[in-house]
């Protein structure tokens, strides 16, 4: 585009409206992907697993403090409307909840969403929440309180005189802001419902006249707490007249309250606590319904796992961004791995197997896991299937049978192994060991709950381990039966207790090792009690389970079309590093810039990259205070060389204007990213912020 | 005592039943009374009513602006956010909604009077007209010359209108450095334990006779006078209760008219009430609960106070003990902490004179964020790498009110803080962590 004008101007060229194209999700996902053919089945896949993520994971959240809250919401405008003289007593008090969500800031905002959603459906139209960054005094408490409610525009005083004048010819001198208005406001909606010619639409509005107007403080511990003050005693102002309600979402603990308001206005109040689920608790949930299932058919590596786990225990607490870091990864993995059309129900995973395309079959021969599988085939059958498309797919099919299989089993014996010992891993592992040995010394009592309820975790899970299940449970017969064979051996036990009152006679040191040495050689010959054999016997059988079905997922063929495993990446994304990030960006502008000609070996800049890594680099040479005429003069050295002038010429290395001014600014950019501040301690130098050299 | 408001200018009946709602302010509205005069005369311009929370200033004026039917508005100063707010309440009560909306948007003082003149130029005040002021402490804060003009408003504008304002405060307190009007002042003394007895008994329960409760009133007043006098309290307290009293009474074991048996099951109850209801770490709603409960089971309600551990992430709270350290700790001893060489440090030196006070009496100092975070390297015992969810980790300290930015919002570069934990906070924090706090604390670094 061209102007043709004289003068010198601005010109302002609006881009044509045909070259804006919205592409939609699909095509963003098969953009950058990884052989693009099967983009729109695997993007179709991961959208299925993404909403099932969603629903799963919302419903359940939180369900019995939001049903114990709605509870409360109703009983206390029930109470209201009743006029015996207890409440007729108290009904100054406004009611108040104050919920404890725990510190995991980030996931109230779910949390008070379905709240309000719910109070809305349920309860009463007048739902309002506030944040404490919008109400930095009482105008704007009420202000937002008021808009929000009657969803009108309220005119503030001492707004800036535009918006005033805008406002006001919107709103013809519309509503002041006070609670006066809203009473008015509230009083003409309840009667408007009341009038007998409309139909009310849902009935849950027919019982109540008056449903509560509930104003919710999502972070009570933000709040400024004058404000708070001023605005709870305004409120018991008009408690007759409007039925409030006051919900507090507290981060820390309830003494927060305390420590907010004073006896005066706290008095003002009606306070009921609710708990929430720890967030802890919470996270259990989610793991059962996401990950600890074979219906999900996603699967995380034990690395990713650690990853995630480690965010949430040391960083955040925040079951949110847990459920966000298995999104990412869920569509980290459709979106790089092409075989994960085969991640899917079995069903489907069997039909996208005989869709597989030519370059997808090469590329289930190049999984290490398949390769594995191939060496332990016979000569011949390996040669079939590098060979045979159809015949490599036919195997295909049966190794997805047995992955899912394997899932099926896998994760009953988990948890059965988690109940336990708690440790949920190989065999190999300490832990493991040191529980079974702990199992091996465990009275009858405790083994035979711990074993029933490993029999129902079975019946519940799965019908196609009967066998074990059957087996379980005679051997829980077993230990019932053995009652009577007990006492026989409580009587031997009864033995070796008289040793031990002999004991107490001597006094010598040395007497009391040996006979405790005789002891334990006696008790480790004796004949095992019926008991004790039993008990041996089920914890073999425990044993031979585990090691059956609990092998780890990467000795499993083809695993790695369900499970992701790239930990760096899902680190690099979720855990930010910006001061690493920073320091790559200059010493290695490749990295981020992409230019070929930045290209350089390990710990050398190019002289072509940007002045400032320029600056960064020569700077890292220097000590602890940097002259800086030293550095311009380096700084000039290397541009020149950049710029292609002769060494030997005399402009090589001079410093003109335009360089001195790149180098002032790079410097002064530096300054900015914290590398280097001033000083006083000597003239014409600058302090170094930061350790270490090249 | 009844009877006792007697004047000439206000019908007999109306008086009657005043003072029936009056109960032991008899003197104070009889006063207010011979002050205001007869309904047409002009009153004194501005009357300054002081006494504690719930003596009666409110309700004594209530009753008789509304049992006389005098033209009156009534603001709420906490209310008023803004002096257009009190403004337009008043004319809006005086003279209708033509009126308030015909101020200008941001009223000054002079639209008010403009506008009240122009309107009571047309409608003329018959009878004093009365604006009330609740909470009038806060009109210090106001515009200065609020509060001057509201004590001489009557001579502004010309009218038969007379400013009342009611306040916890004496007057001293509010007088301007400029001077102004000096009101007439009246106090409101705080009920005796007599007058709060009949007050109280006022209030029975319908289905029980009115010696029951008054019995009951007494029983209370036994209990709580020592400590609490408002009346506003004690009579939560006794709606509160009234059902343990009558338990006796309604299953039979005994009679109405056996004070001492009753007295003597609800004492326990009600000393207990007095650590917890009368404290507010328990709301009334969960007290009634409690009363329905067993007498066991009540151990498991627990108060506000009691729940005061928090559950926070790991390197948070490291980070929290850090900040507690840089707060608690001076800068120059750091070195000492914190380094593992850090070469002999003389005693003497170390150990500055002026600096014997304790820093847990002086309160928490601010530090930069620097600090905080190389502290923090150095007690937390894993290599940590500086990612963003450290930093936001201490932002969402802050929004949870267990540190305070000192500096401004705007300053993002260098920004301090202050640690707001207590001493017994952060050594729970620090004990699930296994972290000895107190090793690191130069306070008591000083007792050994």
């Amino acid at each position: 585009m061209s102007t043709s004008s004289v003068s010198k101007g601005c010109f302002v060229f609006k881009p044509s409206a045909k070259k804006k194209k919205t592409l939609d999700l699909g095509s963003y996902f098969s953009r950058g992907c990884e052989s693009s053919e099967s983009s729109d089945t695997r993007f179709r896949l991961c959208h299925d697993l993404w909403d099932r993520i969603k629903t799963d994971t919302e419903d359940e959240l939180n369900r019995k403090i939001l049903d114990s809250l709605l509870e409360f919401t109703r009983k206390c405008s029930l109470t209201r409307q009743h006029s015996d003289w207890m409440s007729q007593m108290r009904c100054s008090e406004i009611p108040t909840a104050a919920l404890m969500l725990g510190v995991n800031i980030p996931d109230h905002d779910m949390t008070f969403q379905s709240l309000s959603d719910q109070l809305q459906q349920s309860v009463t139209p007048h739902v309002v929440s506030v944040q404490a960054k919008e109400c930095a005094a009482l105008k704007h408490l009420m202000k937002k309180v008021l808009e929000r409610l009657t969803d009108t525009v309220v005119a503030l005083d001492d707004e800036d005189e535009e918006a005033a004048e805008q406002s006001a010819a919107s709103l013809q001198k519309g509503v002041h802001c006070s609670l006066s208005a809203l009473c008015d406001w509230y009083s003409s909606k309840t009667k408007k419902s009341n009038t007998p010619g409309k139909k009310r639409s849902s009935s849950a509005m027919e019982e109540q006249q008056q449903p509560p107007v509930v104003v919710i403080f999502k972070d009570l511990e933000a709040f400024n707490p004058k404000v708070l003050q001023d605005f709870i005693l305004i409120c018991s102002r008009y408690i007759e007249r409007l039925p409030l309600m006051f919900i507090f979402g507290i981060a820390t603990s309830p003494s927060t309250i305390q420590h907010m308001l004073p006896h005066s206005v706290s008095s003002l109040l009606c306070i009921e606590l609710f708990q929430s689920l720890s967030c802890t608790q919470h996270l259990a949930t989610v793991m059962d319904k996401l990950v600890l299932t074979s219906h999900f058919p996603f699967k995380l590596s034990g690395k990713v796992m650690q990853v995630l786990m480690s965010i949430f225990l040391y960083h955040d607490f925040s079951v949110r961004n847990f459920i966000k870091g298995l999104q990412l990864a869920l569509l980290e993995h459709f979106h790089s791995q092409p075989l994960s059309v085969l991640c899917c129900k079995k069903k489907e995973a069997l039909l996208n197997v005989m869709q597989l395309s030519d370059s997808n079959v090469e590329r289930i021969r190049q999984l290490p896991s398949f390769k594995r599988f191939i060496e332990k085939q016979e000569k011949e059958e390996q040669v079939h299937l590098m060979t045979d498309d159809a015949y490599l797919k036919e195997i295909c099919c049966r190794l997805i049978k047995d992955l899912h299989k394997y899932h099926k089993n896998y994760y009953p014996i988990l948890r059965e192994l988690h109940l336990i010992c708690l440790e949920n891993n190989v065999w190999e592992t300490e832990d493991y060991q040191s529980a079974m040995k702990l199992l091996r010394m465990l009275a009858k009592d405790e083994l035979i709950t711990l074993l029933q309820r490993c029999a129902e975790i079975l019946h519940v899970k799965s019908k196609k381990m009967k066998k074990t299940l059957v087996q379980m449970e005679e051997l829980l017969a077993k230990f019932k039966q053995l009652d009577p064979a007990s006492e026989m051996g409580s009587s031997a036990e009864d033995c070796i207790i008289s040793p031990v009152k002999n004991l107490q006679k001597k006094t010598d040191l040395f007497q009391l090792q040996k006979t405790l040495l005789e002891m334990n050689e006696s008790r480790r010959s004796k004949k095992l009690s019926p008991f004790e054999t039993l008990r041996n016997e089920a914890l073999d059988f425990i044993e031979t389970l585990v090691k059956s079905h609990l092998p780890p997922p990467e000795s499993q063929t083809l695993w790695e079309v369900c499970y992701y495993s790239s930990s760096a990446t899902v680190r690099r994304h979720l855990n930010a590093t910006p001061r690493t990030s920073i320091q790559a960006a200059l010493s290695n502008p490749f990295c981020y810039l992409q230019n070929d000609s930045l290209k350089a070996e390990d710990g050398t800049v190019s002289n072509a990259a940007p002045d400032i890594c320029i600056t960064y680099k020569l700077h890292l040479e220097c000590g602890r205070l940097i002259n800086l005429y030293d550095w311009l003069e380096a700084y000039a050295t290397v541009v020149s060389a950049a710029e292609g002038i002769d060494p030997d010429s005399d402009s090589f290395g001079k410093v003109d204007e335009v360089k001195h001014a790149r180098f002032i600014r790079a410097v002064s950019e530096l300054e900015f990213l914290g590398f280097v501040k001033s000083t006083k301690q000597k003239t014409d130098h600058v302090a170094r912020l930061t350790w270490g050299g090249c | 005592m009844t009877g006792s408001l007697q004047h000439l200018g206000y019908d007999e009946e109306k008086l009657q039943r005043a003072s029936q709602q009056l109960p032991c302010r008899e003197v104070q509205a009889g006063m207010l009374l011979s002050l205001m005069g007869q309904p047409q005369q002009y009153c004194y311009p501005s009357v300054f009513i002081y006494g504690h929370g719930a003596s009666g200033k409110s309700h004594v004026l209530n009753v008789l602006m509304k049992e006389l039917e005098l033209p009156h508005a009534t603001v709420s100063c906490v209310e008023c956010v803004s002096v257009s707010l009190l403004f337009e309440q008043v004319l809006l009560s005086f003279f209708g909604c033509d009126a308030a909306s015909s101020l200008p948007r941001t009223p000054s003082l002079s639209d008010f009077v403009r506008v009240y003149r122009q309107q009571s130029s047309q409608s003329p005040a018959k009878q004093t007209r009365y604006i009330i002021m609740e909470k009038a402490e806060l009109l210090r804060d106001a515009e200065a010359n609020l509060l001057p003009a509201l004590l001489r408003l009557q001579e502004l504008v010309e009218d038969n209108v007379t400013v009342i304002l009611l306040s916890e405060i004496v007057w001293d307190q509010f007088r301007p450095n400029t001077g102004c009007f000096e009101p007439l002042l009246l106090h409101f003394p705080d009920y005796s334990k007599g007058e709060l007895q009949q007050i109280l008994s006022h209030d029975a329960h319908p289905s029980y006779s009115a010696e029951f409760y008054s019995s009951y009133i007494n029983i209370l007043l036994g209990v709580f006078y020592s400590v609490c006098r408002d009346l506003r309290e004690l009579r939560h307290l006794a709606a509160l209760n009234f059902s343990k009293f009558c338990e006796p009474v309604t299953t039979g074991k005994v009679k109405e008219t056996e004070t001492h048996k009753l007295w003597k099951n609800i004492e326990p109850h009600l000393k207990k009430a007095m650590q917890t209801v009368y404290l507010r770490e328990v709301s009334s709603l969960q007290w009634e609960q409690m009363q329905q409960m067993e007498e066991t089971e009540t151990g498991a309600m627990r108060g506000l106070s009691a729940h005061t551990h928090v559950e926070l992430p790991y390197y948070s709270k490291f980070l929290l003990i850090a900040a507690y350290l840089a707060s608690y700790n001076p800068a120059r001893t750091d070195k000492r902490f914190f380094l593992k060489h850090h070469g002999k440090i003389r005693k003497t030196n170390f150990l500055k004179k002026n600096e014997k006070t304790s820093n847990h009496l002086l309160g928490p100092k601010p530090f930069s964020l620097d600090r905080m975070l190389a502290i923090f390297y150095s007690v937390v015992d894993s290599r940590v790498a500086p990612t963003a969810s450290i930093f936001s980790q201490i932002s969402s300290l802050v929004t949870l009110q267990l540190l305070a930015q000192v500096s401004h919002d705007d300053q993002l570069d260098g920004p301090k803080y202050k640690c707001a934990v207590s001493l017994d906070f952060i050594r729970a924090i620090s004990k699930t962590v296994n972290f000895d706090i107190v090793r690191y604390l130069y306070d008591f670094l000083l007792q050994f």
